[in-house]
Formats: C-alpha cells, sequence, structure tokens
C-alpha cells in the first residue's frame, strides 16, 4: 500500500523545504525574535529589581522623614512647654515683685500717715495747751481783776501752804 | 516536577514499545496490500459506472497527486495541474505540465499515470522529482509561514513592546515551547542552540496540519499525513540527537547499568530504541493526521452512501454527518496543535537524552 512508501520526489522536496525553512527562519527571525525576548525579560527583571529598589529607598526616606518629623514635633513640644514655663516664672516674678511694692508702697502709706497723724496729734496738742492757758489767763485776769478776791486767793493759798 | 518527569518517562516508553508494535504492523499490512493491484482497476470501472465509492474518494484525497482536484463538474474532475519533473539517467531532466497525463486517460513523453503515479511505458527507471499536491501546499504553508514569522520578527526588531496582530499568536506560543518544552527537556544550559529546529519543526508541522484541515482550495492535501514527510522531519531529529550526543549516551546504550548477563536483552532493545525513537515520531505524526483526514472524509461519504440508497435518506444523513464533522473538525483542530507540541516535544527529550550526564545515567534508566 503505498500510503506508507515514502515517495522519493516528496522526501526530495520536503527535505529542501524544510532545511531551507530551518535555515532562514533560524538566521533571520528566530534568532532576533528570542533575543528580543531575551532582552525584554532582562529589562523586566532589571525593571523590578529597580522598582524594588527604589521602593526600598522611598521606605527609607519615608522612615527617615517619619523621624524628623517625630523629633521636629518633640523639639516643638520642648521648646512650647520651654516658653509656658518662662512666661509662667516672668509672670510669677513680676506678681512677687509688684506685691512686695504694693506692700511697700502701703506700708511706706502707713508710716506716712502715722507720722502725720502723730505730727497732727502733736500740735493739736500744743494748741489746745495754748488755748487752755489763754483761757485759764483770760479766766485769771478776769477773776483778780479786783483786791478781794486776789487777797482771798492769797490766803487760800496760804492757808493750803501751812497745813504742810 | 519530579512526577512530570516520571510521567514523561513513561509516554515515552510507552511510545517506544508501541512503535515497535505499529512498525510490524504496518510491514504486514503494506505487504498484504501490495498484491491486488486489479482491484484499483476495477473501482475505476466502477467509477465509471457512477457509483460511489467511499474508499477510493477517501484514498484520493489522503495520497499525493500530481493534480490538485478542486471538484468534478458533470462527471469530470476540475483540477489544478501541477508541474511533473522527472529525471533519468538516459533523457536527462524532463518537465511537463500534468494535465497531459488527461487524469491518467493519456501518455506523454512515453510516461503515463497509474493509479496516481508515473509510470514509464518501457519501464526505464526514473526518479520522479514533481510538484505534487503535497509539495505545493507545503510550499504554500511555508510561504505564509514565513510572512508571518517575517512579520513578527520585524515587529521584535522594533522592539516596540506591544504585541500586535500574529505576533500576539506568536509569543506565547514561542514563550511555551521555550520554556514549557525545551527548558526542562533539553536543560537551562544547552537549549538554546535547539531552539530554532524546535520552535520550526513545531510552527511546520502546525502550519501544515491547520492547512490540511481546510476543505477547499488551497488547504486540503495531507503533508503531514504523509510519511514521507514525516519520515523527513524524523530523519532530521535522528541526525540532530546523534550529532549531540556525547560518551555517557552511548555508554547507557552499550554499557548500560545492569548485571552483565542482562546485557543480551538489554543492549539489542537499546539499540533498537534509538532507531525506534524517531521511526515513532515520524508513524504517530504520519497516523494521526491520516487517521483524522479519513475520519472527516468517511463521515462526507456517508451522506453518498445513504444518497445512492434513497435521496431522502441522503439528505437526512447530511445533517448528522455535518454535525459530526463539526465536531470532528474542532477535535483535529485540537490535534492539529497537540501533534506539532508532540513531536517538538519528544523531539527536545531525544535532544535532552542524547547528551547523559555521569551522575544522572543510572536513574535515567528506570
Amino acid at each position: 500500500m503505498d500510503l506508507v512508501t515514502p515517495g522519493l520526489g516528496l522526501v526530495v522536496w520536503a527535505t529542501v523545504v524544510f532545511l531551507t525553512l530551518l535555515f532562514i527562519l533560524g538566521k533571520f527571525a528566530w534568532k532576533p525574535i528570542l533575543n528580543a525576548l531575551n532582552e525584554r525579560e532582562q529589562k523586566i527583571t532589571d525593571s523590578l529589581e529597580l522598582a524594588d529598589r527604589t521602593r526600598r529607598e522611598m521606605e527609607n526616606i519615608k522612615a527617615d522623614n517619619e523621624k524628623m518629623l517625630k523629633e521636629a514635633s518633640i523639639e516643638r513640644d520642648k521648646i512650647l512647654k520651654e516658653a509656658k514655663e518662662m512666661r509662667d516664672s516672668i509672670v510669677a516674678t513680676a506678681k512677687k515683685s509688684a506685691d512686695e511694692e504694693g506692700r511697700r508702697m502701703i506700708a511706706q502709706a502707713k508710716d506716712s500717715i502715722e507720722k502725720e497723724k502723730s505730727a497732727a496729734m502733736a500740735e493739736l496738742k500744743n494748741l489746745s495747751a495754748t488755748i487752755g492757758v489763754e483761757i485759764a489767763e483770760k479766766i485769771l485776769r478776769k477773776k483778780l481783776e479786783s483786791n478781794t478776791e486776789q487777797d482771798a486767793l492769797i490766803a487760800d493759798y496760804i492757808n493750803h501752804l501751812n497745813l504742810n | 516536577m519530579k512526577s512530570s518527569v516520571k510521567s514523561r518517562k513513561f509516554i515515552n516508553k510507552f511510545f517506544k514499545y508501541f512503535g515497535v508494535l505499529v512498525f510490524f504492523t504496518t510491514f504486514s499490512v503494506a505487504k498484504a496490500e501490495h498484491e491486488p493491484t486489479h482491484e484499483a482497476v476495477s473501482e475505476h470501472q466502477a467509477k465509471a459506472e457512477g457509483k460511489f465509492k467511499p474508499g477510493e474518494m477517501i484514498f484520493d484525497h489522503i495520497k499525493d497527486g500530481h493534480d490538485w482536484h478542486l471538484w468534478d463538474y458533470n462527471g469530470h474532475p476540475v483540477s489544478i495541474s501541477l508541474p511533473v519533473i522527472i529525471y533519468s539517467s538516459n533523457k536527462g531532466v524532463e518537465c511537463f505540465s500534468s494535465s497531459h497525463f488527461e487524469h491518467g486517460h493519456a501518455s506523454h513523453n512515453g510516461y503515463k499515470l497509474v493509479d496516481k503515479k508515473i509510470v514509464a511505458e518501457d519501464g526505464h527507471k526514473f526518479y520522479d522529482l514533481s510538484i505534487t499536491k503535497n509539495v505545493a501546499s507545503m510550499l504554500l504553508g511555508v510561504f505564509l509561514l514565513l510572512i508571518a514569522v517575517f512579520y513578527a520578527a520585524a515587529r521584535y526588531k522594533k522592539n516596540s513592546g506591544k504585541l500586535y496582530g500574529v505576533q500576539s499568536f506568536l509569543e506565547p506560543v514561542i514563550l511555551f515551547i521555550r520554556d514549557d518544552v525545551a527548558k526542562p527537556s533539553i536543560g537551562e544550559k544547552r537549549y538554546a542552540r535547539f531552539m530554532p529546529f524546535l520552535l520550526t519543526v513545531f510552527f511546520f508541522i502546525l502550519i501544515n496540519n491547520l492547512m490540511g484541515l481546510i476543505p477547499i482550495f488551497p488547504g486540503g492535501a495531507n503533508v503531514t499525513g504523509n510519511i514521507a514527510v514525516t519520515m523527513v522531519l524524523a530523519v532530521i531529529v535522528f541526525i540532530i540527537t546523534t550529532f549531540s550526543t556525547n560518551g555517557g549516551y552511548w555508554k547507557h546504550i552499550f554499557l548500560p547499568p545492569v548485571p552483565i548477563p542482562m546485557y543480551i536483552i538489554i543492549v539489542p532493545i537499546e539499540i533498537l530504541g534509538v532507531f525506534l525513537k524517531p521511526l515513532v515520531l515520524m508513524i504517530r505524526l504520519f497516523a494521526n493526521i491520516t487517521a483524522g483526514h479519513i475520519i472527516i472524509l468517511g463521515f462526507f461519504s456517508l451522506i453518498f452512501i445513504f444518497g445512492e440508497m434513497s435521496k431522502p435518506l441522503g439528505y437526512g444523513v447530511t445533517v448528522l454527518s455535518v454535525a459530526f464533522n463539526l465536531a470532528m473538525n474542532c477535535l483535529e483542530l485540537l490535534v492539529a496543535f497537540l501533534q506539532a507540541y508532540v513531536f517538538t516535544l519528544l523531539a527536545a527529550m531525544y535532544f535532552g537524552q542524547a547528551k547523559v550526564e555521569h551522575h544522572h545515567g543510572e536513574a535515567d534508566h528506570l
């Protein structure tokens, strides 16, 4: 049965055609295609690697940023705290000094008031003494205008004196 | 990974022994079929009487021919005549159109067609190198393949990175053959130099398988279902395998790691195996594709067989036959890819086995 008997012509043609195809495709098609595929794969691998590296770098930068941010916020808190403390202390000092000043001024005022008062009292005393003396003088003058009265008085004095 | 290697080895072994079987059965068939040459004559007479002979029709389609049959018109075949090229030592190269034979009814330059083959009337020895139907179909397929692959190659050279057109079909296939056929079978180190052959043989078989499935003119030839074509491919695989062997491979064949008395059995089997591997490649592709063509044509024959019985029955069977053929064509489409893949895979495995590394030697034998 010639179905399983290879025909010479077809054997020759198949050999020629296939080998030619192998040569042409191998040299001009498969080589560039396979090279392009390899190149592309290499490029993909490289890109992935690069992306990975970049991602890691980004993570590092982000971590650094976060650290810096944290540090900055700590710093800020510290500064704020310090400022507050300073303000408080200033206020406290100011208050204290104001208080003292007030107290001092009050004391001073009291002092001066006291002084004025004693001065006034002294003056008053003097004045009242003077007035008393003047009044007594006037009264005496009036009472001792007549001689009898002067004598009576003298006699009285003398009476009193004798007993001693 | 390990199981896949095991299963592959099993498949390989299976085909090896199956191949022996097929080999001997084919031979016996070949012997039996050689005797009745007058049967063809009686078939021819039957056709002249108008009776439909499915066997003749089917073999007419799957066999090679000197003209490309398109259809019959008024009982006469309409076909494209192909060039006949004959070389003989006494007459040199002769070249003429096959139309001179008038489909076997006339002789030309002392040659005539008998049972689709050129025979010299005076019986002198000659070599028939004609552009037959299969050669023409193969050239057409190769031409299409060249266009497709070169188009893709041009796109790759531009290296735009985007897949376009035929490139998007070729690329996954190329990657598949590289990553799932060549690399695991041959190994990371050596696969690259076999890639051009594996890709060429895959696409050569695939395009011819697919062309064979087209029922009308540009297709329909049975190129990969022709033993000559598969033989050429198998012989090339054999030659490449043999030329890429190393000492380990031959040691494995002639000094297998078995007890000495076993050499009597193992060594002949191993030597036979060297030749059986390509033989199996040849027979598998041929048998698969031819069988597919025969089944499809068989279903179509049913229409005419029943149609001759009664016309309504013929119409009825048409529906069934077309439905079957639809399913069959889907299957054949799968087979077209599958056989191209199997051929490439086994070729790659033979290339891989050609270099036996020493520490692998013993494990490979199982």
